[in-house]
């Protein structure tokens, strides 16, 4: 089983240097760009192997390079999305972590195919480690001529600088992630107009997640064939999937696109700790509908999650286990996405504090049944178009389904007028 | 243009607007609240929620935000669809999760856009038990209150203020349901546009606080159509009183002129009307006039004019009407402007200027669409507030253009818009004698001595058209500059050149004419902007008469016996010194003013003269404008309008022309028919007779409450309403409750649209002008084939002298117009006096900052602390115009240190 993405990453968890990786093939890929191939060929490549954005909304990576408009004048930018603060998500982290060279390589070739003049390496603030490592690997990169003036000595010149974020998950969204990178409000801009045609300062602008980015060199060294090769789905590649919750061994791991969450769970996180036992997942991430264990079999693609009522995400799953109050659960996720909203459109800055607010009391043994039907109308009205980015439609998936699949648990905090969850440890 | 489907009703919209606008413009009710006319859309509020569906098989459709969907044509959407009203309805439940629910105590109360929409949507019912998140408030200065537990969160005020206005001190905070709108730490907010925060918030966290020291329930207040009194834009407002005391200003919407909104002298100035050193009953003497000898104070006047011996001197800050009335009453050879020497050389040479010139006066709208701004020796800030406004937009309009073409997008998405303009600007260049707070946005920004910018703006013409007079020996700085913004004007659409009386150089004036003729005869269509010192400036200039300075020699030569002073503080004119030899002169002095000011002191006789809110009359504007202002209340003492009480005096007088005349009507028509420059001042408004459904149209709104007990304490009979005699407009809560025409429209207000908001129901089209048109006429036009005249006298380059400073003067906003400063909350604002030197010229001078300068101007005496600002040119110093307790300075002139 191939795991292009992870299999340099060293064991012990340091990262991989300029030579280690040059002396697994590292820069060869930019090299064949540079020599072989015009921004078009690569962005081409890029489309003909369908990889999709692995930072959630899955949307076809060449597709979006196509959309910068040829005649736009003027500096463009390549940015990588390294705000990594979906709750439950650690795999970006990993790639940042442990092999940096391939990340900066991808992006070169990425800026070089929109013919970008600036990258930057946006990064979530907490990730300290990984900003040390990435600045030393933009500063090895640059010494060695990937970056700079005349990369490789060829006619392309390109600036890269590590920003890192002050932790809010709304810079997660591009356009939110654009404005704070500009000195702004880290709020979401509408779109249109997309980023790739007014995006950093108003230039086009290309935004994508690290795993995303770092599939590049690969692509362009073995192409879209190869990637497609590697899924057991219509969706190509590998993907790194997490699983946390109360399991044998949590972690991270690169697996062919498809596998089901059966395997995951109970091959490669060991199954769930003794004692515990699986009520449910949210299969991508925090912003993602709850999947029982009636769909264990599913197919951890875009589709199949899709099918089964939730979302691929960030393919990282958060497990519910049978002592973990779903109410509790839940309400830990609306606290942080209500705390997270940015405050500029109004369903999403009132309504989620507002969810937060009936949780916490259903959870205090103060909740009504007319607080259910609070709950239920707000992830109604909370949904995609309502409101102004897709914040507060994700606080909404795994309420939404939380009601559908645990309701007894809701009914019960009413009626017994408490947590029946002695042991439970969520506020 | 365009159909679109309304709940399946086919209406023609206007292309290239959103379907809020369009909805709103076809008269719907849709709520909404961070979308503004001036401001375009963001999409923050997602309050004005409308259903689209694919096409009539789609019954399912998807909810948007109508603001930020562009009309397309045979697009059907829904306003009525449940889930689109459901919605919208919840939209309000979340906004007042937090409102505290305090309308009773709140000064917006009634006239609230929030309590509007709330009964709009329907929502009624609280389902939020939990408890509210709460702020401190900050303390923002004089002119505004904030509560900011109000606060919806629409993002309006920071739009309006920063974006917009270009403020620097209000910004939003925090984040989540706590986002905080205010300063970084309390203080006086600096912006001159604070009070537009008043009517862009939808709720009370802004308000008027000026308002709150006499506070009145909208419905409360009787209001009429008026026009500022602070500058010579002429802004329009509305005047609202109860009590005998004007309560508050607010914006009157002209779309030619101020738009949406007024600078802060401007809305909050009004307060002298309520002063304790108004003039009330007629003084002879300085004693009641009742008292004297009994006998009527009319006779006193009249027995004092002698034919050949009595002068009339009118005023700018006077209608037209009692201008008029006072030079026909005294007679054209006797009659003299209330300016100064150097007020009437500027003005009357701008007014030369736009009436005989080929280039047209621009608007203030037609200003904030120039594509290049030029600005020759004039801090607009603060001589002619709105103007600067208006530059603030004109130098976006070509950024704009570039960029809609890039992105697709229409000018009203204003955020993807200014994200994709960013800091780029369009041409400004400003020329002064110092920095100016829209240097900030120029592509140059020079700060020189006034004949330096003449002689710029003369070199800039000569570049243009070598008809032009050439500048000799023009140093290499000057040149560059001069052919910079040739070049750059060479280029341009439709250019505008501003100047005016704020560089005290009619060396300016010229240049920036002749700049504009250059333009003209390359056929290029520039506008030109002269500012003008006060609100009938340009009136009284057109009226014409002699010099004030004729009339002190006259006296002098003992040929004044009596002088009827209109409206005027003769030692905000003359100097001292020729002021008290004037009065020394002068037997008697028959004055008609609102306060008690230095002139008063030497009246023997004093009539009081009603103010803006006590009287009808036309103004002229900086453009050539004519606007008719309306009476808001009747004073319940003797004070009148001026033209009124000299109408009276030519009655006893038995005067030939004038004998007669009584009403409103009666003068409008008498100076239209007397003067061809003010052919149609006469249509201005509609005439007193005008009937709508045999109605008049009531100063008071329909929810006037007490009026039966208001003056109970003193008599429970209901007196008599007062009558009107001048106007169609009753002062009672009787008569037309439709909408009246736009030139005399009381109030905006509309069923279900309380608030100021209701000026949609007003417009044609939102945004757009009044549905009878924007109010006011041109006077003045320009000679489209006239021949382009040109003026050859460069002056000579400024050079510094030794031991002399060239005294420029300085506006201020706050502090240099005469009424405003009564305003206690503007007397705060009034900068201390000073003189502004280079700190070269104070190391030479051994001075420095603080250090009380010595130095005599014209013979008076002058000590002022000294400020340093090193953008004026050496040699040159400044010092601030019309500041209470100064004396005036015949700046710009040398004066020996």
């Amino acid at each position: 089983m191939e795991k292009p993405l992870t299999q340099h990453i060293p064991a012990s968890g340091a990262p991989l240097h300029l030579k280690e990786y040059e002396a697994v093939g590292g820069y060869a890929a930019l090299r064949k760009v540079l020599q072989e191939l015009t921004p078009a060929e690569v962005t081409d490549k890029v489309k003909d192997a369908n990889l999709k954005g692995r930072g959630g909304a899955g949307f076809s990576t060449g597709m979006k390079w196509s959309f910068v408009p040829a005649e736009a004048t003027g500096p463009r930018y390549l940015i990588c999305n390294a705000d990594e603060m979906e709750p439950g998500t650690f795999k970006d982290r990993w790639l940042l972590e442990g092999n940096p060279h391939q990340l900066l390589e991808g992006m070169i070739i990425a800026a070089y195919a929109i013919q970008a003049t600036q990258g930057f390496v946006f990064m979530r603030w907490a990730y300290k480690e990984a900003a040390q490592i990435m600045n030393q690997a933009i500063a090895d990169a640059y010494a060695a001529g990937y970056l700079g003036k005349n990369i490789l000595g060829k006619n392309y010149n390109l600036e890269m600088q590590l920003h890192t974020g002050v932790g809010r998950y709304m810079c997660g969204e591009e356009t939110a992630l654009l404005n704070s990178l500009e000195g702004k409000r880290a709020v979401p801009r509408a779109k249109p107009p997309f980023p790739q045609v007014s995006g950093l300062f108003g230039k086009p602008t290309i935004v994508n997640n690290v795993e995303t980015l770092s599939y590049i060199p690969h692509i362009i060294s073995k192409g879209g064939d190869w990637f497609k090769s590697l899924s057991y789905t219509a969706d190509g590649g590998t993907k790194i999937y997490g699983v946390s919750g109360k399991v044998n061994k949590p972690g991270a791991w690169e697996l062919p696109m498809g596998v089901t969450m059966r395997e995951l769970l109970e091959e490669h996180a060991g199954g769930m700790k003794a004692g515990y036992r699986f009520r449910g997942a949210l299969p991508g991430g925090a912003s993602t509908d709850f999947l029982t264990d009636v769909h264990l079999d599913v197919k951890m693609d875009f589709a199949g999650v899709a099918a089964a009522g939730s979302r691929l995400g960030t393919g990282t799953m958060v497990i519910l286990d049978d002592r973990t109050c779903p109410v509790g659960f839940v309400h830990n996720l609306e606290h942080f996405f209500a705390q997270e909203s940015c405050g500029f459109c109004t369903p999403c800055r009132e309504g989620l504090p507002w969810t937060e607010k009936i949780l916490y009391a259903l959870e205090q043994g103060q909740g009504t049944y007319a607080d259910l039907e609070q709950l239920e109308m707000h992830t109604k009205l909370l949904g995609p178009g309502n409101t102004f980015c897709a914040l507060a439609p994700g606080a909404m998936e795994p309420l939404q389904s939380a009601l559908k699949y645990f309701r007894e648990d809701f009914e019960q905090h009413i009626k017994e007028k408490k947590c029946p969850y002695a042991d439970h440890t969520h506020r | 243009m365009p159909i679109i489907h309304i709940d399946n009703k086919p209406y023609e919209v206007k292309e290239g607007k959103n379907l809020l606008e369009a909805c709103l413009s076809l008269g719907l009710n849709l709520p909404y609240f961070c979308w503004h006319p001036a401001l375009g859309a963001v999409g923050a509020c997602r309050q004005c929620a409308v259903k689209v569906f694919k096409d009539e098989e789609d019954k399912k459709g998807r909810i948007i935000m109508s603001c930020m969907e562009p009309v397309k044509d045979q697009l059907r959407l829904s306003v009525d669809d449940t889930d689109a009203r459901n919605f919208r309805e919840h939209v309000i439940g979340w906004l007042m999760t937090n409102h505290p629910h305090d309308c009773a105590v709140c000064d917006e109360g009634g006239s609230c856009h929030l309590q509007d929409m709330t009964v709009m949507t329907g929502h009624s019912y609280r389902d939020y038990h939990f408890t509210k998140r709460t702020y401190n408030n900050q303390y923002l200065g004089p002119f505004l209150n904030h509560e900011m537990n109000r606060c919806i969160q629409c993002y309006r005020c920071v739009r309006f203020y920063k974006d917009f206005a270009g403020g620097k001190d209000l910004d939003v905070f925090a984040a989540h349901n706590h986002v905080y709108f205010g300063r970084q730490e309390e203080g006086t907010l600096e912006s001159e546009f604070s009070g537009n925060l008043a009517e862009i918030c939808p709720t009370g966290v802004f308000t008027d606080k000026t308002l709150k020291q006499h506070y009145t329930r909208k419905w409360d207040l009787t209001s009429a159509a008026s026009v500022c009194q602070g500058c010579g834009l002429g802004c329009n407002i509305l005047a609202g009183e109860r009590y005998g005391a004007v309560r508050q200003i607010t914006n009157r919407f002209n779309g030619a002129v101020n738009g949406y909104f007024l600078c802060d002298r401007g809305r909050y100035g009004y307060e002298f009307v309520n002063s304790g050193q108004r003039i009330k009953t007629p003084m002879v003497h300085h004693g009641p006039a009742d008292k004297a000898n009994g006998i009527p104070v009319l006779q006193h006047v009249h027995q004092r004019m002698k034919p050949g011996k009595t002068i009339g001197i009118g005023s700018p800050r006077a209608s037209l009407e009692s201008n008029a009335v006072l030079k026909e009453l005294v007679g054209e050879e006797n009659f003299y402007l209330g300016v100064s020497s150097a007020d009437h050389d500027l003005v009357s040479l701008s007014l030369k200027i736009l009436e005989q010139g080929p280039v047209r006066s621009a608007s203030l709208q037609e200003a904030a669409a120039a594509d290049v701004v030029l600005i020759l020796g004039e801090d607009v800030t603060n001589t002619a507030p709105m103007l600067a406004l208006s530059v603030r937009q004109a130098v976006r309009r070509i950024p704009v253009e570039d960029v809609i073409n890039h992105i697709h997008m229409p000018a009203w998405q204003d955020a993807a818009v200014r994200e994709a303009v960013q800091d780029s600007k369009g041409p400004l260049y400003i020329l002064n004698v110092q920095e100016t707070k829209l240097d900030e946005l120029a592509k140059g920004a020079y700060h020189t001595a006034p004949d330096n910018i003449a002689r710029i703006g003369f070199g800039v013409s000569h570049l243009l058209s070598s008809k032009m007079p050439e500048v000799k020996g023009m140093s290499e700085q000057g040149k560059a500059i001069a052919e910079e913004i040739a070049g750059v004007l060479k280029a341009a659409k439709n250019p505008l050149i501003i100047a005016g009386y704020g560089g005290g150089s009619e060396a300016i004036i010229k240049a920036a004419a002749n700049v504009s003729w250059a333009l003209r005869d390359l056929g290029i269509d520039a506008m030109l902007t002269y500012t003008v010192p006060e609100c009938n400036s340009v009136g009284l200039e057109m009226l014409g008469g002699h010099r004030l300075d004729s009339a002190v020699d006259r006296a002098l030569n003992n040929e004044v016996d009596t002088a009827i002073i209109l409206e005027n503080d003769l030692y905000r004119r003359l100097n001292q010194h020729r002021a008290e030899k004037f009065f020394g002169k002068v037997k008697d002095v028959i004055l008609l003013d609102h306060l008690y000011n230095p002139t008063a002191e030497k009246a023997t006789i004093i009539l009081p003269a009603g103010t803006f809110a006590e009287s009808d009359g036309t103004l002229v504007n900086n453009e050539g404008r004519a606007q008719r202002f309306f009476q808001v209340f009747a004073p319940d003492s003797a004070v009148q309008e001026s033209w009124r009480w000299l109408l009276q005096i030519a009655d006893i007088n038995g005067h030939a022309t004038l004998s007669g005349l009584q009403h409103l009507d009666d003068v409008v028509s008498h100076i239209a028919h007397a003067y061809k420059k003010f052919e149609g001042i006469d249509k201005l408004a509609p005439h007193a007779d005008f009937r709508i459904a045999g109605q008049k149209v009531p100063r008071e709104p329909h929810r006037f409450s007490g009026r039966t007990a208001m003056q109970a304490n003193v008599n429970v009979s209901e007196p008599r309403p007062p009558q009107d005699p001048d106007t169609a407009l009753s002062f009672t809560m009787e008569g037309y409750r439709g909408e009246p025409p736009s030139s005399m429209i009381p109030f905006f207000w509309a069923p279900g649209w309380n608030s100021v908001q209701s000026v949609n129901k007003f417009q044609v089209e939102t945004g757009g002008p009044l549905h009878d048109g924007n109010p006011g006429k041109r006077l003045i036009e320009p000679h489209a084939n006239g021949q382009t005249p040109f003026y050859t006298e460069v002056p000579e380059p400024f050079l510094p002298l030794k031991e002399h400073l060239l005294l420029v003067p300085l506006y201020h906003i706050f502090g240099s117009e005469e009424l405003s400063v009564h305003t206690p909350g503007i007397a705060e604002r009034i900068p201390a006096p000073y003189i502004m030197l280079h700190s070269e010229d104070a190391k030479r001078l051994q001075v420095t900052a603080g250090y009380l300068l010595h130095f005599t101007d014209n013979g008076h005496q002058y000590t002022l602390p000294v400020i340093i600002n090193d953008t004026l040119q050496e040699g040159v110093a400044g010092i601030p115009v019309g500041l209470p307790g100064m004396q005036i300075s015949e700046a710009p002139q040398l004066i020996k240190v």
